[in-house]
């Protein structure tokens, strides 16, 4: 298979997978779930069959249809976007696994509804990722908001369905208002909304308008979830876990993140950025939602909603990455994205196990629950620490290339929001770790249970040892991404 | 002369013709039969055209071999080509779609004259598209506008009359208005051939009963395309019409008058009056403004799901307008382009809604509740089409909103202002849409409610190869952008 029909398969084959999933829904439950593992596996072969030849330097391309003169749908892989698209092909099949394990063991209802939208939401993820221009990523952006707003109000009721249309109201809201704008300025400014290597903008815009025109794009894709952009993430949390684990720690919001600095570093140029006064209050903007979402993190009782916090606050630290505007942070901003990513759908589906062995979701309810759990609460460590940020996790090495990055650029806002944000991380997962392992069951209200059925303790398993690997193995993905800074194979 | 050069005649006459037969036709199954096939062979000869155009080729007609600008002239260039593409296709569309809700909503022995008056107003708007002669359209647009009240007064709901009523007044006071212009520039150039009047009105430009008549023609216009504050009449009009009448009216009649009033103002009037283009946006940049922010918002508000759909209606004339008033080349583009894609998004609604109509017992929102359960393939095409409306990306909507806001953005800092409002209505559309979906999606059918059935299969063939246009059109909208492009270059020709 030639690079070109490989992009072309991994589109086609989650909107197919999606069709075969609907059809064999109908058949049986059995056959719907296999449907769903092949089409995860088929992805992954054929997603992770591209990164050689992007290693090499290779940018396969192919354009689609031209919409109108001049703007095509058009598909090119490049670094950012080929490990974002290996990201999340690869924990798809484990979602999928850890998935059978939730809704069955949750008796959940329209589950072939769930698994189709599933295979939908990847396949926009995947047009995300190897979009090659403005209008391609906003299509699929738009596409991914749509086919999981079902997913988010999955349970139908009075209360989820309000959510949701906080959810849908405020991503459609923003990226209608204010990325689409954004997108067609860009457009009529520079004649094309082409990525490019060292952007597309410079001399085509200068002074105040260059910081208005980040601002429409860091707003606009409210999936990046900078404050005050971020109420629809925790009001995403009715979803299933499943959802908010793929979703909403991976897919959805590294979307956003992963927009922004594809923006960042293709549209504007980092070098064009860097020179320009009126775009620094971006970072200022990724700082305070780094520390204000951590403390209101803090102050949560609902496990999914303070690591719906979490992420929002982590999802800045890919921005304020992105923003540092240095080589070493642009590494660490998409090291970021994959670290993030295994910790946080570590912790997610050890939120849902727990909530599928034992109903619990409140933060008091979890003493002493790890002896009841250990595998689960082993994970969860693990995923905690990664978010800390303390070796071996994969959060460390992350960590480790931002803050190279700001002592790159002298930028002691940055460093500072790190280090604190790293104590109101601690402050706020510490605890909860402490209670499971060595606070005592409340007694009277216990419940005999053990682990969750075996699939999502399998998966959990999988991603934590991704958390802990990803610290020693991590020299591919730099590689790799080293590559969008250092200009090979532009 | 060969077949060709007939086209443009034929595209009138046969409607025009059949009429009478149908109403003769019996049984009532056979009326419909032969209007489809009218409406069918005007949507061909349609398509023939357009892409005839499309090629550079000129298609006119002089009536009875009598030369212009003595005799009536019929003439057709990419503008007009576009209009006769949606009235025809609207026309068969919803005659193709509608024939079962035509049965449940009008007395079978008064189908065959309900038939008759359709293809009376078909011929009607055809004939304003093609006509090259001010008094010929205002005859076509008397045509069109009876039969129209005749169509509108034909449903079961009573309080279809006292709408029409209101229509039928609203409606003659712009007929007259138009006529009053008409009538003052024949007083002053001797001619009503358009190409001809622009010659001669130079000549006398600056005189009063010039100025006076094109401020007659163009407030008589605006009321007929119900240009905001203009709109009063459209509301009821569409909403106690029956459905399959909605589907063809909301998808054409509005822009016909729309297309008179920029054909007169940009061919007749642009180079001959004295700062005419300013005077022309200042007169209806504000109110397209003030219609697709309000008419948007009374959408937001509205329960009964025609009504809602009307108020968007309003709303999207204004987005026409706005691109119209910017009197430059991208913005008439973008305001043409809008013209064919507003009528799929709208076309395909009002098929959606003609479809629920048949298993629903009331089209206001509680009324559908839960209606994606029984219904879910109506509801999926309803789904399309209100994206469509909303302009996401991959339909048809996305391209004219494209283009609007590109043409707009090149205004300077008023365009940012412009950009806002255009803005801040497509999310109010996002609310409409969406409360209508998620009515339909999440909520429980009301109770006691007999569970529905899915559409007839006929009604949901034609309501998804509407929403599929609006799917292909938002990919491939090269024949909409062309036409709409040299449409535009056209129009702009004209200005000195």
């Amino acid at each position: 298979m030639n690079a070109e029909t490989a992009i072309l398969a991994a589109l086609a084959i989650p909107f197919a997978g999606a069709l075969l999933i609907a059809l064999a829904g109908r058949i049986d439950p059995n056959l719907r779930e296999t449907a769903t593992m092949i089409t995860a596996a088929a992805l992954i072969w054929v997603v992770w069959g591209l990164t050689p030849e992007v290693f090499a330097g290779g940018r396969p391309a192919v354009s689609l249809v031209e919409i109108v003169p001049g703007i095509e749908i058009a598909f090119r892989v490049e670094p950012l976007g080929m490990l974002f698209a290996a990201l999340a092909s690869g924990l798809w099949i484990v979602n999928s696994l850890y998935s059978i394990g939730y809704m069955r063991g949750n008796r959940e209802q329209h589950q072939t509804r769930f698994y189709a939208l599933f295979a939908v939401a990847l396949g926009a993820t995947m047009g995300i990722a190897f979009s090659a221009n403005l209008l391609t990523l906003f299509l699929f952006y738009e596409i991914l908001t749509l086919s999981t707003y079902p997913l988010v109000a999955h349970k139908g009721d009075q209360k989820t369905v309000g959510s949701a249309r906080v959810y849908l109201g405020m991503l459609l809201a923003t990226s209608i208002g204010l990325f689409l704008p954004a997108v067609i300025w860009t457009y009529l400014i520079a004649g094309t909304g082409d990525f490019v290597q060292g952007g597309i903008l410079e001399g085509k815009l200068e002074g105040p308008l260059v910081g208005l025109l980040l601002g429409l794009f860091v707003y606009g894709v409210g999936k990046a979830a900078v404050m005050p952009v971020h109420r629809w993430l925790p009001a995403a949390m009715v979803a299933p876990t499943p959802v908010s684990a793929l979703l909403h720690a991976v897919a959805v919001v590294k979307a956003g993140v992963f927009t922004i600095t594809k923006v960042i570093v293709y549209v504007f140029g980092i070098d064009f950025l860097f020179a320009q006064p009126s775009s620094s209050w971006l970072l200022y903007a990724a700082a305070f939602t780094v520390i204000a979402a951590s403390v209101v993190a803090l102050r949560q009782s609902n496990l999914k909603r303070l690591l719906a916090y979490s992420t929002v606050a982590q999802l800045s630290y890919v921005v304020m990455a992105a923003a540092i505007l240095k080589p070493l942070a642009e590494i660490g901003a998409a090291i970021h994205m994959v670290a993030h990513a295994f910790g946080k759908i570590t912790l997610f589906f050890a939120a849902g196990a727990i909530y599928t062995a034992a109903k619990k979701t409140e933060l008091p309810e979890l003493r002493g629950i790890g002896r009841r759990m250990p595998w689960t609460m082993t994970a969860f460590t693990i995923g905690a620490l990664s978010m800390i940020g303390v070796p071996p996790t994969g959060g460390f090495v992350s960590k480790w290339y931002i803050l190279a990055g700001a002592f790159e650029a002298d930028n002691y806002v940055a460093i500072a929001t790190i280090i604190a944000s790293t104590a109101l991380n601690a402050a706020y997962f510490l605890p909860i770790v402490y209670m499971a392992w060595f606070a005592r069951e409340d007694e009277k209200t216990a419940v005999q249970h053990g682990e969750a059925p075996f699939a999502a303790v399998l998966a959990l398993t999988i991603t934590a040892a991704l958390t802990v690997g990803f610290f020693f193995l991590n020299g591919p993905a730099l590689e790799l991404e080293r590559q969008v800074v250092s200009g090979v194979g532009s | 002369m060969n077949l060709t050069e007939q086209l443009v005649a034929l595209q009138i006459v046969v409607p025009l013709l059949s009429a009478p037969v149908v109403a003769l036709l019996r049984p009532r199954w056979l009326a419909w039969a032969a209007t489809t096939a009218a409406s069918a062979t005007a949507f061909a000869i349609a398509i023939a055209i357009a892409l005839g155009v499309r090629e550079g080729r000129a298609f006119g007609y002089q009536m009875g071999s009598w030369p212009a600008p003595y005799g009536i002239e019929l003439a057709v260039d990419p503008f007009s080509a576009v209009l006769l593409l949606i009235i025809t296709g609207a026309s068969t569309f919803a005659l193709l779609g509608g024939r079962l809700s035509v049965d449940t909503q009008i007395e079978q022995q008064r189908q065959p004259l309900f038939y008759a008056a359709w293809l009376l107003g078909l011929a009607g708007l055809a004939g304003i598209a093609a006509s090259a002669d001010a008094f010929n359209i205002f005859v076509f647009m008397e045509i069109s506008s009876l039969a129209s009240y005749v169509l509108i007064a034909g449903g079961p709901d009573r309080r279809a009359l006292p709408s029409v009523f209101k229509y039928l007044i609203m409606g003659t006071v712009g007929a007259t208005f138009y006529l009053i212009g008409v009538g003052l520039i024949y007083m002053m150039t001797g001619t009503l051939n358009l190409a001809d009047m622009e010659l001669r009105i130079h000549e006398v430009g600056d005189q009063s009963p010039i100025l006076v008549a094109a401020g007659f023609i163009t407030v008589g216009l605006a009321l007929k395309a119900a240009v905001f504050p203009l709109h009063a009449w459209l509301p009821n009009a569409y909403t106690y019409a029956p459905h399959a009448v909605t589907v063809f009216l909301a998808a054409c009649a509005t822009k016909v008058a729309l297309y008179i009033l920029l054909r007169f103002d940009f061919v007749v009037f642009q180079q001959n009056l004295i700062g005419h283009d300013v005077k022309f946006s200042y007169f209806l940049m504000p109110l397209a403004v003030l219609a697709i922010l309000v008419a948007s918002g009374m959408a937001a508000f509205e329960r009964n799901l025609k009504r809602l759909l009307a108020y968007s209606s309003v709303a999207q004339i204004g987005y026409i307008m706005l691109g119209a008033s910017l009197v430059n080349h991208a913005g008439l583009t973008a305001s043409i382009v809008h013209i064919f894609n507003h009528s799929l998004a709208k076309g395909t609604l009002f098929l959606a809604v003609a479809c629920l109509a048949m298993r629903l017992d009331s089209l206001r929102l509680d009324g559908i509740a839960g209606a994606a359960r029984n219904m879910p393939w109506t509801m999926a095409a309803f789904v399309v089409g209100g994206l469509s409306l909303i302009g996401i990306p991959g339909t048809a909507g996305f391209i004219s909103k494209w283009y609007l806001i590109a043409a707009v953005l090149g205004e300077g800092p008023l365009g940012f202002l412009l950009v806002a409002a255009i803005v801040i209505s497509s999310l109010l559309a996002v609310v409409y849409v969406w409360r209508v979906v998620e009515t339909a999606y999440f909520q429980s059918p009301p109770d006691g409610a007999v569970p529905a059935r899915e559409a007839p299969p006929e009604m949901l063939i034609l309501t998804w190869t509407a929403a599929l246009l609006n799917v292909y059109f938002g990919f491939a909208s090269d024949l909409p952008l062309s036409l709409s492009s040299a449409a535009s270059a056209l129009l702009m020709g004209h200005l000195p």
